[in-house]
């Protein structure tokens, strides 16, 4: 016999493990599955709206919604507007929430909600066509003062970006020129400055914001400046030149599209109410997963029924590894093998001290039948089977007995697999007659103490939260089990047993 | 409690569970060898090719029906032994040594009837003493007549030799005596007491039962030092030569010495236990690293023999 090499094992082994981990990491990153069970993350419900007065006729209200404001994810959507007709538009321009009604008179309020999630990474897909300047006219005598300003603005910047923070700040009430102030009246200002970068060859366009902050009501949007670089939108406050979005700012609408049209209504208007929510990360990171492709790696897509049944079966990993661990490096002697991890199954079902008591009286009350049907002589199988019925009898006895004394617990003994328990119960009885009393008290004791170790574990809720939500942390399990497969040190029991041979060192 | 660093147990050279399964077992022994040792007929059968002696096969019960001839057959005998052929560590062997009338009387001088003894074949047969419990085959062998040398050490129960075999090599060996404890079964971990013997000599060395060093037999009450075993060198051949018969790297052999016949092979076992280690006093991994490290190992079952009694002998 060769010696394989140990090293690819070594490597395997590894790799698994690290597959393990980085898928996990991953999609903690991917998806925000939380790590500890009970984490928290904000969410912003922001609800928008809209009054306007009824004319006696059919109405149809439109209003423009965020597609993927930048910083945020869209989390849900609802209308809230008895009466109407509703839905979600998309087209070309934007994303649009149409209410229709036949016949609207009086005053009118349409609500529209939703939940938003702070997102870092979430930016908006670059524009499918590269959006150009628009070609602006311009009279005398502002012609004249557009070029001025545009070539001094133009004269002291090197890319729109600047170009745009120069025109700005060109444009404010201190720096003002006589150019400028033939320019700029106040309610122009924001479309004069896109209609100038235009004029400049940079596309831009406004947008408007909603400033986040917790329980403010009546809130109206805020105008902001976007230019186009040739790459992505960027966004300027048109007020102080300053680039970028705000972490606390939410672009509500982007683009040339309107904000708000109304057809058969008066008097409309909208405006806006945010809370800051809390939500369990683990809630939304399910809610987020049937959007996200990442999901089909996890199992929240699967009926509610199998994902509860999944939730039990990936437990098992974590008793095996802790049999395994049991077995080999402490040395405990089990009555079959993983007969404890069943058992503990069954623990996790009926919790610990109504299921040991409910197990130790099945086993005790069996061991008493199985030591009459040793008697009768029978065939192996049909002793077993015997037992089986023996122990379904046993179940049913106790049940129904706790039930009559007012322990409902009594019912959750039918939670054992009644085939292991026979089984363990032919097996005792058999260590009993060949190795005595003491053989089952050590092997049964044992496979109680593994059967306990593994309950507690597999019962705690962080041992639930990830085998089932990073079902890739089997591989971590299955590596550590394949490790130990490998390990040729002395087991602890081992260490108490060679303890004698102290006298010959 | 009382504990032993592993340090000092590497330092001794003690090989451990996990170790021997992982580095010796599973290395050396081919799985497709194991039902020849795990099936003691089959072990009868290819040990017999290689002139390695066993107890005479009286009968073989494969089929429900056939017990009925077992009454007949044992009908004349005064002593035979009944195993499971699948069996492990001893277990539904049961072994009668005289008769009373219409029943038996078992090595503990219990009385047993024959229903019994039939049922106890229909237990076998049914596999409950076989490894995974599949079907088994009993098989009824003539009794062993303990050489008296021996057997005034072993309370009822016949004495065994146990040998080590490591790649051919007999590398550890020790002497097996049944007490009351372990029911007339030479079984270590049922209460048997086991006494090193120093493989150079058939010397007896140290004694052990329950894994605690004793001087004395528990029931027979005899000295454990000065066992000197018989025809050594030959018995160390015969285990030599089950390799050659088996193929398994790290067996253990299980001998007797027959009053009429000599050294007769009991079974052999692919697992053998580590309570050797303490009956000798000494680890069996040093000794097996220098059969690893042989650059030429011998071919001749007595080769090996010999050459084992010359480097494992206690000096």
């Amino acid at each position: 016999m060769t010696v394989r090499s140990r090293v690819p094992f070594y490597v395997f082994v590894f790799l698994l493990i690290a597959a393990g981990i980085a898928i996990a990491t991953w999609r903690h990153l991917e998806l925000g599955i939380p790590w500890m069970t009970g984490e928290q993350r904000p969410v912003w419900m922001i609800e928008a709206r809209v009054d306007f007065e009824g004319q006696n006729s059919p109405a149809e209200v439109s209003l423009h919604i965020p597609e993927q404001p930048p910083g945020f994810r869209i989390l849900t959507e609802q209308a809230a507007s008895p009466g109407y007709g509703f839905s979600i538009l998309d087209s070309n321009s934007g994303r649009r929430a149409q209410w229709t009604k036949r016949d609207v008179a009086g005053p009118q309020t349409l609500y529209f909600k939703a939940q938003f999630v702070p997102d870092e990474d979430a930016i908006h897909a670059p524009p499918v066509r590269k959006p150009r300047a628009l070609t602006v006219f311009w009279e005398e005598p502002q012609a004249t003062a557009v070029r001025e300003l545009l070539t001094q603005a133009s004269e002291r910047s090197s890319s729109p970006e600047s170009m745009t923070r120069e025109l700005i700040r060109l444009m404010q009430p201190d720096n003002r020129t006589q150019n400028t102030t033939l320019l700029v009246s106040d309610d122009n200002y924001l479309q004069l400055l896109v209609k100038m970068l235009n004029h400049a060859g940079i596309a831009a366009r406004t947008a408007d914001a909603l400033k986040l902050e917790d329980a403010r009501r009546r809130q109206q949007l805020v105008p902001f400046l976007q230019i186009y670089n040739g790459k992505r939108w960027l966004t300027f406050d048109p007020r102080t030149a300053e680039q970028g979005v705000p972490e606390n700012l939410l672009l509500w609408r982007q683009g040339a599209d309107s904000l708000l049209d109304v057809v058969g209504g008066d008097d409309s208007q909208v405006s806006f109410s945010m809370l800051r929510q809390t939500v369990p990360a683990l809630q939304l990171a399910t809610l987020e997963s049937n959007a996200n492709g990442l999901s089909v790696l996890g199992f929240y897509q699967l009926p509610i029924e199998e994902q509860s049944m999944f939730r039990m079966l990936l437990l098992l990993p974590i008793g095996a590894l802790i049999v395994a661990f049991m077995r080999i490096v402490i040395g405990i002697r089990t009555s079959g093998t993983f007969m404890p991890v069943l058992i503990a199954v069954a623990f996790v079902q009926t919790t610990l001290v109504p299921g040991l008591i409910a197990f130790l009286s099945v086993v005790a009350i069996g061991l008493l039948l199985r030591g009459y049907l040793s008697s009768l002589n029978l065939l192996l199988v049909s002793r077993i089977s015997a037992l089986i019925i023996l122990v379904i009898f046993i179940t049913a006895g106790l049940s129904i007995i706790g039930y009559q004394m007012g322990f409902n617990t009594g019912m959750t003994v039918t939670f054992f697999p009644m085939v292991i328990i026979a089984w363990t119960i032919e097996r005792m009885s058999i260590l009993w007659e060949e190795e005595g009393a003491r053989e089952v008290l050590v092997q049964g004791s044992g496979s109680l103490f593994v059967a306990i170790c593994a309950y507690l574990a597999m019962s705690t809720p962080l041992a639930g939260h990830l085998t089932f939500n990073f079902p890739e942390l089997h591989l971590v399990i299955l590596g550590l089990i394949l490790l130990m497969g490998q390990y040729t040190g002395y087991k602890l029991s081992e260490l108490k047993r060679f303890t004698p041979m102290k006298a010959y060192d | 409690m009382d504990w032993i660093s592993p340090r000092r147990l590497k330092n001794l050279g003690m090989l451990n569970m996990n170790r021997r399964n992982v580095d010796y077992i599973a290395r050396y022994n081919d799985r497709t060898s194991y039902p020849l040792v795990d099936n003691k007929l089959k072990t009868k059968l290819a040990v017999s090719e290689y002139g390695v002696k066993t107890p005479k096969l009286l009968q073989v019960v494969r089929q429900q029906h056939e017990i009925s001839h077992f009454r007949e057959m044992a009908e004349d005998l005064a002593g035979f032994a009944i195993k499971p052929a699948k069996g492990s560590g001893g277990k539904g062997i049961t072994v009668i040594t005289g008769r009373d009338g219409d029943d038996f009387i078992k090595a503990s001088s219990a009385r047993i009837s024959v229903a019994m003894l039939e049922r106890h074949l229909t237990n076998i047969l049914a596999g409950l003493y076989s490894l995974a419990g599949t079907p088994d085959v009993a098989i009824v062998e003539n009794l062993v007549q303990s050489s008296p040398a021996l057997a005034k050490y072993s309370f009822q129960g016949v004495p065994d030799i146990r040998i080590v075999v490591f790649q051919g090599y007999p590398v550890m060996a020790m002497l097996r005596l049944a007490t009351t404890a372990s029911d007339g079964k030479a079984n270590l971990h049922q209460g048997a007491v086991g006494v090193g013997l120093d493989i150079g000599s058939g010397q007896s060395l140290n004694a052990v039962q329950f894994n605690r060093p004793i001087t004395l037999h528990p029931d027979t009450g005899l000295a454990l030092e000065n066992i000197r075993i018989e025809d050594w060198e030959n018995m160390l051949e015969m285990a030599a030569r089950c390799y050659e018969a088996t193929g398994l790297g790290y067996m253990g052999v299980d001998l007797v010495v027959d009053a009429n016949e000599g050294p007769l092979l009991l079974e052999l076992n692919a697992r053998p236990g580590l309570a050797i280690q303490m009956a000798n006093g000494c680890g069996l991994l040093p000794r097996l690293n220098a059969i690893e490290s042989l650059k030429r190992p011998h071919f001749s079952p007595r080769e090996r023999a010999l050459f084992a009694m010359e480097s494992f002998a206690r000096r």
